[in-house]
């Protein structure tokens, strides 16, 4: 089927969303907050490293410890699933198959999320 | 999905050989990109011989040479040989750029090497076809616009904010920019791409312009402005040396400056 729309309304189409600052304001926060929060979490792995499993639940118990990890993984997880986003925004076209890239992608990050902070809580309720 | 192979019947094939021109001994070899609708044949890459000795120092030049002395039907667009109307964009050497201000003597190596602008649709040869180019312009409304009535004289406007336009007035919409932008190859049915939001910027801190908000109303979607990954091509193509880049993050910062 030939597309008889003139360039002007092809260009134009479904008009502009009125979206998109909140995801790239969002992108930069978390940036900036991993930027301290992933230099906390592999401080705290190379410091743990070798240690018995009561020394990670010892560790997991000071509330400090916990509280920074549970950040580590809220603002890494929500870092990477706005990531992941703009990544299939960018190289899958078709409609169907972005669409359920974008459910697939939200539905991963959730389950990795709240997984670990699961196990971080578990830990830290002395494991 | 991209596509990152070229179709079938877009592989280019080795094309022909042109002869060297007679007693001629300074040459530079151009191997330049040939496609003709009317053909039905795969785009091929044909061999010429320019004689440097018989023509001027541009890449442009040695085009013109070419058509006029060895194949005419070569086609490309020149118009004002100096940089200033964005004719002969071309991709050159690799880098998207003006033929009339790259000098044979800048490009890499011995052979100068010619395609069309990359990722449009190609009209014949050299010639790209930039009509959703032009429209994505248009969308922009790139002219001034205001509410208030006209004033009998001009409107005015402060040196510090008339300098604001400095490395923005400056583009030619050669395109070079635009079609050296990955994002832009891979969506540009939606984004914008950097000629077109250097463009928009350059209404949008325009002092005299009454219609800020609904420029950036426009703008605001996750295709048409945040496709922008800061790539840095297009101001590493600018074959002006401006940065649209950098419109692109001031026109972010306005976007958060306006709701935070």
């Amino acid at each position: 089927m030939s597309d008889m729309r003139t360039p002007l309304a092809k260009v134009r189409g479904l008009g502009s969303a009125k979206d998109g600052t909140d995801h790239f304001w969002r992108q930069r926060v978390t940036a900036v907050a991993n930027v301290f929060l992933i230099s906390f979490f592999v401080i705290l792995v190379i410091s743990l490293q070798g240690s018995s499993y009561q020394d990670v639940v010892a560790a997991m118990g000071n509330p400090l410890v916990a509280i920074l990890m549970l950040l580590v993984i809220l603002s890494g997880v929500y870092h990477m699933k706005l990531g992941m986003q703009v990544i299939i925004e960018d190289y899958i076209h078709s409609e169907g198959k972005k669409v359920l890239a974008l459910l697939g992608n939200t539905f991963f990050c959730a389950l990795i999320g709240l997984g670990t902070l699961f196990a971080v809580l578990k830990l830290g309720f002395g494991g | 999905m991209v596509q990152l192979t070229l179709p079938r019947n877009s592989q280019v094939t080795d094309g022909k050989a042109w002869p060297k021109p007679d007693g001629a001994t300074n040459l530079v070899e151009y191997r330049i990109y040939r496609w003709n609708p009317d053909e039905g044949r795969n785009p091929r890459v044909d061999t010429y011989y320019v004689d440097r000795d018989d023509c001027g120092p541009m890449v442009l030049d040695g085009l013109i040479y070419i058509k006029n002395k060895i194949d005419p039907t070569l086609t490309f667009r020149r118009s004002c040989r100096e940089g200033i109307c964005g004719s002969c964009a071309m991709n050159i050497d690799g880098t998207n750029t003006l033929a009339c201000t790259k000098g044979m003597d800048e490009v890499a190596g011995d052979v100068v090497k010619i395609y069309p602008l990359p990722h449009l649709p190609v009209v014949k040869d050299l010639v790209p076809d930039l009509t959703r180019f032009y429209a994505q312009h248009r969308s922009i409304e790139p002219w001034l616009k205001t509410t208030t009535p006209t004033p009998e004289k001009e409107w005015r406007q402060s040196h510090e904010d008339r300098a604001k336009l400095d490395g923005l007035y400056e583009c030619i919409l050669c395109a070079c920019c635009s079609t050296s932008c990955p994002s832009y190859w891979w969506n540009g049915d939606r984004y914008l791409g950097p000629a077109i939001l250097l463009q928009a910027y350059r209404w949008l801190i325009d002092s005299r312009d009454e219609a800020t908000g609904e420029r950036l109303d426009n703008l605001e979607d996750p295709f048409r402005l945040y496709r922008c990954h800061t790539i840095m091509n297009c101001a590493q193509a600018c074959p002006k040396g401006l940065n649209p880049a950098k419109a692109i993050a001031e026109i972010k910062k306005m976007m958060v400056e306006r709701r935070v």
